[in-house]
């Protein structure tokens, strides 16, 4: 042990020097990650830990709040869009269907005749994985091949498979002999 | 709350009588949970009166927190490296084996390495180290410099020490003779002898007493 004098006082605030005596940029990088001294060191107090955990608690509220509020104000009406003319009463026999894009440029819409002047017309796309769905007007539902989905031809509900959610309906209005498209209801307006 | 800069801790081993007294008023620091963590070692006691009190060198690059795998030993900004962690103490003793002054000490009862703190909550209020007070020959003072220059005119103060290709600058002052030439001990030659004082490896493992057959 070599003892050497060292005159006069200490450093005002010692930076610490690693044993290699190399300056801090040239250290490795688990030198900053676990630093020696205290204010450098990420000591979370109980105080940090139980404010941390309440406002994180407060915002996930906030969130399911803001959640529910969203699907509650998607829920009430129709979005109000121009209507279309998407077909003419005689061009579908009942149980017909064609596809037709509402608004422009949208996904596939699906137009059953159901009756004399009766007509449905919903989103295309099954609600579990997106195939397009095929009406099956004799047991009076819409049938998804993908996976076995069947939903309500007449509400558009999910009756069984995947599907949990109702197909996105479009509304219609026959007006004389021409079926107009007059908006979207569901999620996917 | 810090410890004041100029406000610094000196041993002086010259002066030691070996009362102990450093060692039974270190227990009674609020910090130290009831422990003492001042070693008062017999230098060579077949031969000799003289006794070293041990207590932590406080280093600038402290080799304990060095070697903590746990990230647990932390050095506060006035230069006081703390007790380990509590939360994130292992007790695996690597700090126990790495100082080269042989401070710190595994409570295993606790799992939880102690050492000197320099009575935190004592200096950091302007108070001096239990030991220091209760010193009755001032081998550990705490004060100023300058104070110590006046009061000890033949000595001077070294916290500067080097094992092998470590060099180690210290907050806490070894007092040595003034004209005394700096001394070189070869530590790692002298490993493998039979260790004077006490052994850090004691402060380590606890092995229980060899029983007579």
């Amino acid at each position: 042990m070599i003892q050497s004098n060292s005159g006069g006082s200490r450093a005002a605030d010692p930076e610490p020097v690693a044993p290699d005596g190399r300056p801090a940029e040239e250290q490795p990088r688990w030198r900053r990650d676990f630093p020696i001294d205290w204010a450098q060191d990420e000591l979370v107090s109980r105080k940090d830990l139980v404010k941390f955990i309440c406002l994180t608690s407060l915002a996930f509220v906030a969130g399911q709040v803001w959640i529910v509020a969203k699907s509650l104000s998607e829920r009430s009406g129709a979005a109000i869009l121009p209507g279309a003319a998407v077909a003419t009463v005689d061009e579908l026999p009942i149980g017909g269907a064609k596809t037709f894009t509402y608004p422009e440029g949208s996904t596939p819409r699906i137009l059953v005749r159901t009756g004399p002047a009766a007509f449905v017309a919903y989103d295309q796309q099954c609600t579990h994985l997106l195939c397009p769905v095929v009406p099956a007007f004799e047991e009076g539902r819409l049938h998804c091949p993908c996976h076995n989905g069947w939903f309500d031809l007449a509400s558009g509900r999910p009756l069984a498979g995947p599907p949990r959610r109702a197909l996105p309906r479009v509304t219609l209005e026959v007006r004389g002999d021409v079926v107009y498209a007059t908006g979207v209801e569901g999620p996917a307006a | 709350m810090t410890v004041p800069e100029t406000l610094e801790f000196f041993i002086d081993p010259a002066r030691c009588i070996g009362c102990q007294a450093c060692v039974q008023g270190c227990a009674e620091c609020d910090s130290h949970k009831g422990q003492s963590m001042i070693q008062l070692d017999y230098v060579d006691r077949a031969q000799s009166t003289q006794t070293v009190p041990v207590v932590c060198m406080h280093c600038d690059s402290p080799t304990c927190a060095e070697v903590c795998p746990a990230d647990a030993i932390k050095r506060t900004e006035d230069g006081v490296v703390q007790t380990a962690r509590k939360p994130r103490c292992i007790a695996c003793n690597n700090c126990v084996l790495a100082c080269p002054f042989g401070v710190p000490k595994m409570n295993t009862g606790m799992h939880l390495m102690m050492k000197c703190d320099l009575c935190y909550d004592r200096t950091s209020v302007g108070l001096k180290p239990m030991c220091a007070s209760v010193c009755p020959s001032q081998a550990l003072a705490f004060g100023t410099r300058e104070e110590m220059a006046r009061l000890r005119p033949r000595a001077r103060p070294v916290n500067t020490f080097r094992f092998g290709m470590q060099t180690i600058r210290t907050r806490v002052n070894m007092m040595v003779p003034l004209d005394a030439p700096a001394e070189v001990v070869d530590v790692t030659a002298a490993m493998h002898e039979p260790t004077v004082g006490h052994d850090p490896m004691d402060d380590a493992f606890h092995a229980p007493e060899e029983v007579e057959p």
